[in-house]
């Protein structure tokens, strides 16, 4: 209290951060209550669901087993997966690398900043629903996934790839113009060699995302891979064990991906 | 010997009403070297970025060999600039590339778009970028990362950059600012050699004044945003420096001595 | 040397790049993507979804039950996020190496953030259909879940790269560790947490649309319901809520990352 009242004036600009920091807990503790307290139980208990899923657990990781797919097929369908990924990474990441030039406070003109509006609101619809929108047009499968996926791919590509151009130092950008050189030339001879250790730690990073996202698509937009085999195991077959198994799948290839990109990061991190 | 470069009336106030510049004139003769002394915030960088328009001045215009630059377009904008050669205080150097990368990007203003990008360079611009960083005492450091080099070397990459534009005049922006004393001599010796010997104007601005005094033929003196002195070094008293710099008489940390004292 | 020098910088680039092409080239066989199609399907697009897909008059009257969706969609993220973010940050406190107590039980929970974190949103879903089957509860649990794995994560790196200073600091004054966690980690970890947490809630917006198609719940059903009965007016109209509560939700954190951060 004594120290309060001495320096007062220290602590009232120190006190807004403080007073946002508990009016946001409080009101994300508030509506947490009010979603328990309003959701639609179903009269579902959720006590027995949570001991069920104790027990569910404990069947899927303990006894996986092979029925409907076999060891081979499902390996096949994890490269599908891989595959709408590694297609979903490099077409974002071709398409925002030019996007983001063009939105980068520092290289673009007046004119194209407004961009980043559009990107937001891009990046602010949920991947599956550009899935399902280009389904329409182009037919459930691999197009319309692949298409779809990139949407918010370049949504999130832009925002990295631009802030990654704008940590750059302005002066090497100043030097160049100085010398004559033409703004492609200075994209490609200053900008993208001094951020390359950033935009390629972010594409693989968006590459890791774009698995998991594969898998969604696959279970909830029929995009194939192994996500729909694991929505045909859990929601037609009903297997639980085999749910296990393929989610024993997915997992060991996440984390070897997680692995990778820890290790790629470290070395990046050594080279920058 | 006539006026390389005229700098004729020019003002400049930036967007939120200050004025960094207003109603210089000077002008300079090729082969001059030439500092610009005076506070921080005294205007003498963007006078150096108002003559190759990478600042656009406000009124006045800038002649360089009798091309009147403030008209200019875009594209004769940047021939007028590959024929002048700018150093900066923070080198301005791309660190994850090469010594020989940095000193070649000084030729892009030659190259077609394209070809710049691609970074296509041809033998002869290669072997006149190793000569000239041999010159510069760095024939052993050519394809070290220019983030492995040391302030000092950085800077002679920096000036190796803009001597492989051929440029006529060289702009130096504080050039020795965050260096310390050994290479800030090293690189003002280098900057007088080439003066001297290849015969190219340098306007430099400096912010130490013995420095200016020693290697100068001529002394601009800037003061928010006016020239208050323009003249040879060895007419320069104290009392104009306090002028310059608008301190009190007495509070410099260094002497004249010799012949300016008194 | 010097003709070296550009040559090898000039077949590496173009090794890197060969590389890209056939990686890129298998990957579209074994998925069966067609590029020509994947051009010409977006003009088509584009033409479907301004002839189609936009809300009209009728397609108002859904509003107070799309409405009525997005509030339980918005519920469910932020309750899994903060009940999640509440278990992550017990995770973190034993898991972080700045904090943790016993080597044994740090690297129990760093391994258990690793399983979570790695097992994706639309597979918690299908997992937990089978014990809270189309319920809102199984949303949750997934959302719970998916953000407990990655705010675990982002907690112990926050903990790790600000603390370690203040804590050895207090460790030399003999301070005990309860009193380290709450008197040091807590508050100069706490703008960092909250910003990690309100980032979660922006992602389980949107996952929470994914999962709620899996489920049967909240908005994400809406969307499945319009748009298999073809009524796509309906479901542009969804799209707009969505993105509306997005951005807003994006705005409003924005404004608190802005003053505490």
């Amino acid at each position: 209290m004594i120290t309060r009242s001495e320096t007062k004036i220290k602590v009232k600009s120190f006190n807004k951060a403080t007073l946002v920091i508990r009016m946001t807990l409080l009101v994300l503790v508030l509506v947490t209550l009010l979603g328990f307290f309003t959701f639609d139980y179903k009269g579902i208990h959720v006590f027995d669901g949570i001991v069920l899923t104790g027990q569910t657990f404990l069947t899927m990781f303990l006894e996986p087993h092979f029925s409907h797919f076999t060891f081979v097929e499902l390996i096949s369908k994890l490269f599908i997966t891989i595959g709408l990924a590694i297609l979903t990474t490099m077409l974002g990441a071709a398409i925002s690398l030019f996007l983001a030039l063009v939105a980068a406070r520092n290289l673009a003109s007046k004119t194209t900043s407004n961009i980043r509006g559009i990107i937001a609101v891009i990046r602010a619809v949920p991947t599956v629903l550009w899935v399902l929108i280009f389904a329409v047009a182009a037919g459930l499968g691999s197009v319309a996934a692949v298409i779809g996926m990139s949407f918010h791919s370049i949504g999130y590509l832009v925002k990295a790839y631009s802030e990654s151009f704008e940590e750059m130092d302005d002066g090497v950008i100043e030097a160049l113009k100085a010398s004559g050189a033409t703004w492609w030339q200075i994209v490609f001879q200053a900008v993208l060699p001094s951020s390359m250790t950033y935009l390629l730690s972010w594409t693989f990073l968006r590459f890791e995302i774009n698995f998991t996202v594969a898998v969604a698509m696959g279970a909830a937009a029929g995009a194939g891979g192994i996500g729909y085999d694991m929505f045909m195991a859990s929601v037609f077959y009903y297997d639980l064990r085999e749910v296990g198994i393929i989610t024993y799948f997915m997992l060991l290839f996440a984390i070897l991906l997680e692995v990778f990109a820890t290790r790629l990061k470290r070395k990046l991190r050594l080279n920058a | 010997m006539k006026a390389l470069l005229e700098v004729r009336r020019v003002s400049k106030k930036y967007g939120n009403g200050s004025t960094a510049l207003s109603d210089v004139s000077f002008s300079i003769q090729e082969g001059e070297f030439v500092s610009i002394i005076g506070p921080s915030g005294a205007g003498k960088s963007t006078l150096l970025r108002c003559i190759n328009r990478m600042i656009e001045v406000s009124s006045g215009e800038v002649v360089f060999q009798n091309v009147n630059v403030t008209k200019l377009g875009k594209k004769q904008l940047k021939q007028v600039r590959r024929t002048i050669g700018m150093i900066f205080q923070h080198y301005n150097l791309v660190n994850r590339l090469s010594v020989i990368e940095n000193v070649l990007h000084g030729r892009l203003g030659y190259k077609s778009t394209l070809a710049g990008m691609l970074g296509l360079y041809n033998e002869e611009e290669k072997k006149k970028a190793v000569e000239i960083l041999a010159m510069l005492g760095l024939q052993d450091q050519i394809y070290k990362r220019a983030d492995q080099l040391s302030g000092g070397q950085k800077q002679r990459v920096g000036i190796a950059r803009a001597l492989v534009q051929e440029p006529k005049l060289l702009l130096c922006d504080e050039p020795i600012a965050s260096l310390d004393p050994n290479a800030s001599k090293t690189i003002m010796d280098y900057l007088k050699t080439i003066s001297t010997t290849l015969g190219i104007t340098v306007l430099v601005n400096l912010h130490q004044v013995d420095v200016a005094l020693k290697y100068s033929d001529r002394i601009i003196g800037v003061n928010k945003g006016r020239i208050i002195y323009d003249g040879v070094p060895r007419e320069m008293t104290s009392d104009m420096i306090h002028n310059i710099y608008g301190s009190e008489t007495g509070d410099l940390l260094f002497d004249l001595g010799g012949e300016n004292a008194g | 040397m010097l003709g070296n020098f550009f040559l090898r910088k000039r077949m590496n680039f173009l090794a890197y790049f060969g590389l890209l092409i056939i990686i890129a080239f298998v990957a579209g066989v074994i998925t069966e993507y067609d590029p020509v199609k994947g051009f010409t399907s977006i003009p088509k697009a584009i033409v479907w979804g301004f002839t189609n897909f936009y809300p009209n008059v009728e397609s108002f009257e859904k509003l107070p039950d799309i409405l009525q969706k997005i509030r339980e969609t918005l519920l469910v993220s932020v309750a899994a996020t903060v009940t999640g973010g509440a278990f992550a940050f017990l995770f973190a406190i034993f898991g972080a190496h700045t904090t943790r107590f016993n080597v044994f039980l740090g690297v129990i929970s760093r391994g258990i953030a690793i399983v979570f974190r790695n097992i994706d949103f639309s597979a918690w879903a299908m997992i937990l259909l089978f014990s809270f089957g189309q319920n809102v509860m199984t949303g949750y649990f997934a959302l719970f879940f998916g953000s407990f794995g990655f705010l675990t994560r982002a907690f112990m790196e926050t903990i790790d790269e600000v603390s370690g200073g203040p804590v050895e600091a207090l460790k030399a004054t003999g301070a005990g560790y309860f009193s380290i966690v709450f008197k040091s980690v807590v508050p100069s970890t706490m703008p960092q947490m909250i910003s990690w947490v309100l980032f979660a809630i922006e992602t389980n917006i949107r996952q929470a649309t994914l999962v709620g198609i899996l489920t049967g719940t909240g908005i994400g059903f809406a969307f499945d319901l319009y748009y298999k009965s073809l009524n796509y007016h309906a479901a542009s109209l969804v799209v707009v809520v969505i993105v509306i509560a997005i951005l807003l939700i994006e705005w409003l954190s924005n404004y608190v990352r802005r003053v505490i951060l």
